[in-house]
């Protein structure tokens, strides 16, 4: 990656960012925490790893992203949005009445998203069934889900893990965004699903650790999963909670609130100052 | 006639989706470390390679089967009935019923009838749960025939099916040659005007002979098989009620959130009749053999043959 895609890369983030904040702030709900935290990852994915195309949204041989954590959608219809699959105008309509952007992932109603979702544990499990029909198929297509870390407390995910370790599932490549924190406070006080990494390890995973917030880790990483064979990958991405707004930044508390009037322009102004600090450099 | 046969609806089931894997490519089958009893191993053997065992672990095989179904599978994802649509209930809602997906629910071993495994394998519980789920189809074909119907047209039916599976093996009464099947439509088997027994499932046959006995008492009771337990065919339902003046209901389930209340509820909107729902009366279950329960929970012939009486005061 060179200096000048890496640079469009965080322009691309930050603009994704910016709908997750006009979203949240219209539909005075919904959950920028964990959206905020996985900006990075969302921009990776749609704009260097998934082989899509939003004029067509249905190609059956396209990669698929299943967001298994899907409360931090609206960080999802951000990037869906910057990607050309709808208009950014849509995120003001996010959570409102016969709005395409419901409160959780509904593939009947967003183009773009492959798997609806909402209650966790639950999207991973879509995402081995697609890593499988792809195998079935003996199609090249490739499945990638985020999880969030307080997730993996569901036992659902273990059941989809071992699945995927025993099925080979080389094509799927699972993303943990390891924020630290779930609703009720720290993971590691709520629900202790730690360590992370020797238990995909044990259930057959390649697994990697990076700095979710940081392109070249990225790249590196989904590149060595990409190569990896007769095993599932993870990336447990390290990320800070509502990374890009000073204030939301690993507090529990921005989880699931919507910022009010003063706090959205004061989010709206950081995140165009660090946009203009980009496009400056 | 195509002869008749004494086979379970599970065992029908297993042959028929054998028999139509290889016009219906799309088709592939999950269990969850249960396919010698739901039967999904008559599958499995023929055809290894569109066979998944996903272990026991029921919630995800739902979302395996949702994830296949978003790729254009035909999946049928098969566990006992007290697994598919209790367990995973909240999958079901979730990953299948909500994106409306292409994904054929088996549950097996419905019912009572499971006998001596005793009352944490008695799922009377399934059809009240699927049918709360917008958009659900439910089927509970009632013998050999009927199955191998249902399960072609739940493969050609676009969408969420939801199919009941018994354990107890039961004579066919259906002509196999001529047997029509479409979804959402009831069967009347006897004609009858002095009241009409709406029966599903294992209780079909039960009631086609406790018709059959009360005719020779001079009693001519209406039958109707609801194969379909939604959309319920409200048409035969309320076109019964106005001819028969009086309806029982039959069901091997609890009488709470299944057949009997899907036809009282479109009985008091919009046809009020005196209705009598037999089924498990809001109990659970417990050991024995299969035949001697249904007696002692009064699904057998000679009891709805008694109520029938009784709601006729005779
Ligand atoms: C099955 C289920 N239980 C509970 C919830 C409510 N819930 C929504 S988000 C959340 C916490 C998620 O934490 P984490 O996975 O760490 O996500 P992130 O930090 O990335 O937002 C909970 C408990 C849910 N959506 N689904
Ligand atoms: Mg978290």
């Amino acid at each position: 990656m060179n200096s000048c895609e890496k640079k469009s890369l965080q322009l691309t983030a930050c603009k994704v960012r910016m709908n997750v904040i006009e979203g949240v702030y219209h539909a005075k709900s919904g959950h920028p925490g964990g959206s905020l935290s996985a900006a990075d990852i969302y921009t990776y994915l749609y704009f260097r790893e998934l082989r899509v195309n939003p004029e067509k949204p249905q190609d059956p041989d396209r990669d698929r992203f299943v967001l298994s954590k899907g409360h931090t959608c609206p960080g999802l219809y951000g990037v869906l949005a910057e990607k050309g699959y709808f208009s950014r105008e849509e995120m003001k309509g996010l959570r409102h009445i016969g709005s395409m952007l419901q409160g959780h992932p509904n593939m009947q109603d967003t183009p773009g998203v492959d798997m609806s979702s909402g209650s966790l544990g639950q999207g991973i499990s879509a995402a081995c069934g697609m890593a499988l029909a792809a195998k079935l198929d003996q199609k090249d297509f490739r499945v990638y889900t985020l999880l969030g870390d307080g997730e993996l407390e569901e036992g659902q995910v273990w059941e989809a893990a071992m699945f995927a370790g025993h099925k080979k599932l080389d094509n799927l490549c699972v993303i943990v965004d390891n924020n630290g924190l779930q609703i009720d406070g720290p993971i590691s006080e709520v629900g202790g699903p730690e360590p992370i990494d020797e238990k995909f390890r044990a259930f057959g995973f390649d697994v990697q650790m990076v700095d979710g917030h940081d392109f070249e880790a990225l790249e590196a990483a989904f590149a060595h999963a990409k190569a990896v064979e007769g095993k599932p990958s993870v990336i447990i991405a390290k990320t800070v909670k509502g990374k890009g707004v000073s204030f939301m930044e690993n507090q529990v508390g921005w989880h699931g609130t919507a910022p009010n009037a003063e706090q959205y322009e004061t989010a709206m102004a950081e995140l165009k100052q660090a946009l203009a600090g980009l496009e400056a450099e | 006639m195509a002869e008749m046969v004494k086979l379970a609806t599970r065992e029908s089931f297993g042959q028929a989706v054998t028999e139509l894997a290889e016009q219906y490519p799309q088709v592939v089958v999950l269990d969850a470390d249960l396919a010698a009893a739901t039967k999904t191993g008559i599958f499995k053997k023929a055809y290894p390679d569109r066979f998944i065992d996903c272990g026991i672990a029921e919630c995800n095989m739902v979302g395996i089967a949702a994830g296949l179904a978003t790729c254009g599978k035909i999946p049928f994802a098969a566990s006992f009935a007290m697994f598919t649509a209790g367990r995973a209930f909240e999958q079901v809602r979730n990953s299948v019923g909500y994106p409306h997906l292409n994904v054929k629910l088996v549950g097996s071993h419905a019912g009572i009838s499971v006998g001596e495994d005793g009352a944490t394998h008695q799922c009377c519980e399934d059809l009240a749960l699927m049918r709360t789920i917008p958009g659900m189809v439910i089927l509970n074909p009632a013998d050999h025939y009927e199955m191998k119907a249902a399960v072609k047209a739940a493969i050609e039916y676009e969408g969420p099916v939801y199919l009941r599976l018994g354990r107890l093996a039961v004579e066919s009464f259906n002509n196999g040659d001529d047997y029509s099947f479409e979804i959402g439509k009831g069967i009347t088997l006897r004609q009858g005007d002095d009241i009409t027994i709406v029966a599903t499932g294992l209780m079909v046959s039960e009631t086609i002979k406790a018709a059959d006995a009360l005719a020779e008492e001079g009693i001519h009771a209406r039958v109707i098989n609801i194969h379909t337990v939604k959309p319920l065919d409200e048409e035969i339902i309320l076109k019964a009620a106005k001819e028969t003046g009086k309806i029982i209901t039959v069901e091997e389930h609890n009488v709470i959130g299944g057949l009997g209340e899907a036809v009282a509820a479109v009985l008091s909107e919009k046809c009020p009749t005196p209705l009598v729902r037999m089924g498990v009366q809001d109990v659970f279950g417990y050991s024995g053999p299969a035949k001697d329960l249904l007696k002692e929970f009064g699904l057998c012939a000679e009891n709805i043959a008694a109520v029938t009486k009784k709601a006729l005061g005779k």
